[in-house]
C-alpha cells in the first residue's frame, strides 16, 4: 500500500492524520480497535509523563544526565506498536516509546539512568538490547540479530533506531547494506528530530529526504509523518510483514521534532529559537491523537485527568524505589566484565575491598 | 596575562593559532555554530567564519580521515572528537594512516594534524563518557600524545602540537576543565612535546602521573609529607614519546618509584614506565616500583564508579607502603 508505490524524492511525506486530529485519508487508515488506539494514547502519555519527571528529578539533582524523547512519543510508540513482544529492537538512547510498548518495568529504565548498569539487565522477553550510546553503531547489530532469525526460520523481525545525525556514520550504511544483500528481516527507523545535538539535519545531508538514501541500497525508503501515530503504525506494519514474509529491509524515515534539549547537559537556545519550537507545539504528537479521540467519543477529560494521575503515582512510586536501591556494591562493578572473574581482577577486587574496609 | 581555567586556555590557543596561521582548520561535531560541548571552539566560527571553523557531519572517521587528506595538502587541521570514547569509528584512519603516512611515503607525504579529544572519569556521566585510552595511541608508532593539566600548559602544549609535524593525540582531562584558573601568558610560547615537568622535588620517592591525577596525587603527598617524607613529584604532559631522562634520573636520586594512572591497570602507561624504569635504573632502586591504577575493569556507570578511581587515600596508602618498604 505504501512501500511500492512510494518516491521517496517526491517530499511528500505520509500522513493519514493531521495536527487538528482529523483522518485526512480514511483509505489508510489502519485497522485498529478503540482500546488499541487508547493503549497506544496512554502509552505515549506514559512515556511524557516519564520525560517530565525526570526532568524535574534531573532539576532537583536526584537524576543525572537524561536524554527526553519529547514530542517524539509517536514516531517511537507508532512503530513499536507495529511490532509483535517477540520481535527485536536495537535502539539507541531516546526510544523510551519502544521500551514501554515493549513492556520494560519502568523501574529498570530509571535505574540506569539512575546511573546504575543493573537497570539493563531487563527480563528476556523485552528483546530490546541495551541502550546503545555510539551512534548508529547498533544498526549493525540489528541485521545480524536479523540474520540469526531467518538463519533458523524463525518468523522474528528486528527494528533498528537510529537519528538523523547517525545516517552520516558508516556503521548506518554498512547495516542498510547488508540487510539488503542479505535480504534480512529487518527495518530501519530513522528518527528525524532535526538535530544531532547542535547540528541541524540540512548540515548532515545534502538530499532532499533522508528516506532517499534507501534507494542506493536497494530497498524502498518512506517518509513519514512522525507525529502521526496512525501513519507511524500503518507505515512500519506493512514494512514489518513484508520484512516478515520475506521480502527483506525497509527505511522508514519519521518526520518529527526534538521538542526538548538534546540531553539535560545541553541549552538548546544557544542554536534555536523559541518560536521554531511553538511551530512544532502545534504538531505535537500527543495533542494530536487526543484530539482525534476525543471527536471520535472515545476518550473526555475525566479519563484524561485519571490517567495523568495514575501514571504520575507510578513514576513517583518507580522512581522512590530507585532512590532506595542498595548502592553499588565493590563486587558488582566486577561481576560481569567476564564470565569468570580473571586471576588478576580477583586480586585487584582483594585489595580494594581491604583499602575500602580500612577507610570505613 | 588573562587569568583562563583550562577550557578557555585551550580556546584562546586555538585563537591565537587561528589568528597567527592562516592554515589552522578547526572541525568537529558541534564544534562550529555552538562552539563545542564543553565550548572549547566558543567564538571561533564568528571570528573566523565557516571555511575555517565549522561543524562536521557525525561521522568521527571522516573527521579524522579527510584531516589527514587537509594536513598532507598544506592546511593545519585541529579537528575534535567529541569524546574519546567515540573516536573508535576514526581510529582506524588514525592507526592505519594519519601514524604512517609519512613511513609509507618515505617522507614526502606528511600528516601534521591534531586531534584533540576530551577524556577521562570523575564526572558521573552516561557510558563511553569516562575512558582513559592514552595507550591505544601510545602504542602506535607514529603518533604523539599528550595531556595538560594546568591552562598554562594547556596552551604551550596544544600551541606544539598544532606545530608539530606529525600527528598529535591532545586529550584533555575534561574533569578538571573547569576545576581553577591560572595565569596564561598572551604572548607566543610553546612547551616542547616529549618533556616531563618536576612540579615538586623531593628525595625520597619519585611520583609519576598526568591529567587529573596530578591534582589528586599532589593532596595524597601533602598528607604523607606531613609524615615525614620527601616527595618528588613528575607531571609526564606527554605519554608518548615517555621523556625517560626525567623519569630515571628522580628514581635514580630517589631509589622508590610510585605511578598513578585513571586508566587501567593491565597493559595501561604505568606497565611501561615500571619497564623503562626497571632497564635503566633497577640498581638504584630500593622498592619495588609500584603502580596505583584502576582495577581492570570497565567504567561504571555513576552509581558505582567510585569503585574505579583511584582516589587520594588510596593514592596515599601505596605511596607509605614504597616509602616504608
Ligand atoms: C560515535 C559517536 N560520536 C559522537 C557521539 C556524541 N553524541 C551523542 S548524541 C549525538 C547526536 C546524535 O544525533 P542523532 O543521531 O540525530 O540522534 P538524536 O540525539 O537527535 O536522537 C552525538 C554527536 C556519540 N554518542 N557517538
Amino acid at each position: 500500500m505504501f512501500l511500492k508505490p512510494y518516491v521517496p524524492q517526491s517530499e511528500e511525506m505520509v500522513q493519514i492524520m493531521d495536527p487538528n486530529g482529523n483522518i485526512v485519508k480514511p483509505e489508510w487508515m489502519p485497522n485498529l480497535s478503540n482500546e488499541e488506539i487508547i493503549e497506544m494514547y496512554e502509552t505515549m502519555v506514559f512515556s511524557r509523563i516519564i520525560d517530565e519527571k525526570i526532568l524535574q528529578y534531573q532539576r532537583q539533582g536526584r537524576i543525572l544526565t537524561y536524554a527526553p524523547n519529547l514530542g517524539q512519543e509517536a514516531a517511537q510508540v507508532g512503530s513499536g506498536f507495529a511490532i509483535k513482544q517477540t520481535d527485536w529492537v536495537a535502539s539507541a538512547f531516546r526510544e523510551l516509546g519502544v521500551w514501554l510498548r515493549k513492556k520494560a518495568p519502568l523501574y529498570n529504565i530509571l535505574l540506569y539512568w539512575y546511573g546504575n548498569e543493573e537497570g539493563m539487565h531487563m527480563p528476556e522477553e523485552v528483546r530490546i538490547l541495551p541502550v546503545s550510546v555510539p551512534i548508529a553503531s547498533q544498526l549493525q547489530h540489528a541485521t545480524g540479530l536479523a540474520y540469526a532469525s531467518k538463519y533458523r526460520n524463525e518468523p522474528d523481525v528486528t527494528l533498528g533506531y537510529v537519528g538523523d545525525g547517525g545516517t552520516s556514520q558508516g556503521d548506518f550504511h554498512e547495516a542498510l547494506n547488508f540487510a539488503s544483500v542479505n535480504q534480512t528481516p529487518n527495518v530501519f527507523i530513522v528518527q528525524n528530530n532535526q538535530f544531532a545535538i547542535s547540528t541541524r539535519r540540512a548540515v548532515q545531508t545534502k538530499v532532499k529526504t533522508i528516506a532517499e538514501k534507501a534507494l542506493a541500497y536497494g530497498m524502498p525508503g518512506i517518509q513519514v509523518d512522525g507525529n502521526d501515530i496512525f501513519a507511524m503504525y500503518a507505515v512500519t506494519k506493512e514494512a514489518v510483514d513484508q520484512a516478515r514474509n520475506g521480502g527483506g529491509p525497509t527505511l522508514i524515515e519519521a518526520y518529527t521534532y526534538r521538542l526538548g534539549a538534546h540531553t539535560t547537559a545541553d541549552d538548546p537556545t544557544v542554536y534555536r529559537d523559541q518560536e521554531e519550537v511553538e511551530e512544532w507545539l502545534k504538531k505535537d504528537p500527543i495533542d494530536r491523537l487526543k484530539k482525534y479521540m476525543l471527536k471520535a467519543g472515545i476518550w473526555d477529560e475525566e479519563k484524561e485527568e485519571a490517567l495523568r494521575k495514575e501514571k504520575s503515582e507510578i513514576v513517583k512510586s518507580e522512581f522512590t524505589k530507585v532512590e532506595n536501591s542498595e548502592p553499588v556494591a565493590l563486587e558488582a562493578v566486577f561481576d560481569y566484565i567476564y564470565a569468570d572473574k580473571t586471576s588478576i581482577q580477583k586480586e585487584q577486587y582483594y585489595k580494594l575491598k581491604a583499602l575500602q574496609e580500612e577507610v570505613e | 596575562m588573562a587569568v583562563l581555567n583550562l577550557i578557555e586556555a585551550i580556546t584562546h590557543a586555538l585563537d591565537y593559532e587561528m589568528g597567527k596561521d592562516e592554515s589552522v582548520v578547526v572541525y568537529g561535531e558541534d564544534v562550529g555554530f555552538e562552539g563545542g560541548v564543553f565550548r572549547a571552539t566558543k567564538g571561533l566560527q564568528q571570528k573566523y567564519g565557516e571555511k575555517r571553523v565549522f561543524d562536521s557531519i557525525l561521522a568521527e572517521s571522516s573527521i579524522v580521515g579527510s584531516g589527514i587528506g587537509m594536513a598532507i595538502n598544506g592546511l593545519r587541521p585541529v579537528v575534535e572528537i567529541q569524546f574519546s570514547g567515540f573516536m573508535f569509528p576514526g581510529y582506524n584512519q588514525i592507526v592505519t594512516h594519519a601514524a604512517r603516512m609519512r613511513n609509507r611515503s618515505r617522507g614526502l607525504y606528511t600528516v601534521p594534524m591534531v586531534i584533540r579529544m576530551p577524556y577521562g572519569g570523575g564526572v558521573r556521566a552516561l557510558e563511553h563518557h569516562s575512558e582513559s585510552l592514552e595507550v591505544l595511541f601510545a602504542h602506535i608508532p607514529g603518533l604523539k600524545v599528550v595531556i595538560p593539566s594546568t591552562p598554562y600548559d594547556a596552551k604551550g602544549l596544544l600551541l606544539a602540537a598544532i606545530r608539530d609535524p606529525d600527528p598529535v593525540i591532545f586529550l584533555e582531562p575534561k574533569r578538571i576543565y573547569r576545576a581553577f584558573k591560572q595565569e596564561v601568558p598572551e604572548e607566543d610560547y610553546t612547551i616542547p612535546i616529549g618533556k616531563a615537568k618536576v612540579v615538586k622535588s623531593g628525595s625520597d620517592l619519585t611520583v609519576v602521573t598526568w591529567g587529573a591525577m596530578v591534582r589528586d596525587t599532589q593532596k595524597a603527598i601533602e598528607i604523607v609529607e606531613k609524615e615525614g617524607f620527601n616527595i618528588e613529584l613528575i607531571d609526564l604532559r606527554t605519554i608518548s614519546p615517555i621523556d625517560q631522562e626525567t623519569v630515571v634520573e628522580s628514581v635514580k636520586k630517589t631509589g622508590r618509584f610510585v605511578v598513578v594512572h585513571e586508566a587501567v591497570s593491565s597493559y595501561g602507561p604505568g606497565a611501561e614506565l615500571i619497564s623503562i624504569i626497571n632497564e635503566k635504573a633497577f640498581l638504584h632502586l630500593e622498592a619495588p616500583p609500584t603502580r596505583v591504577a584502576p582495577p581492570d575493569i570497565i567504567v561504571p556507570l555513576p552509581k558505582g564508579e567510585h569503585h574505579y578511581l583511584p582516589d587520594v587515600n588510596h593514592i596515599a596508602v601505596a605511596l607509605r607502603q614504597v616509602l616504608k618498604f
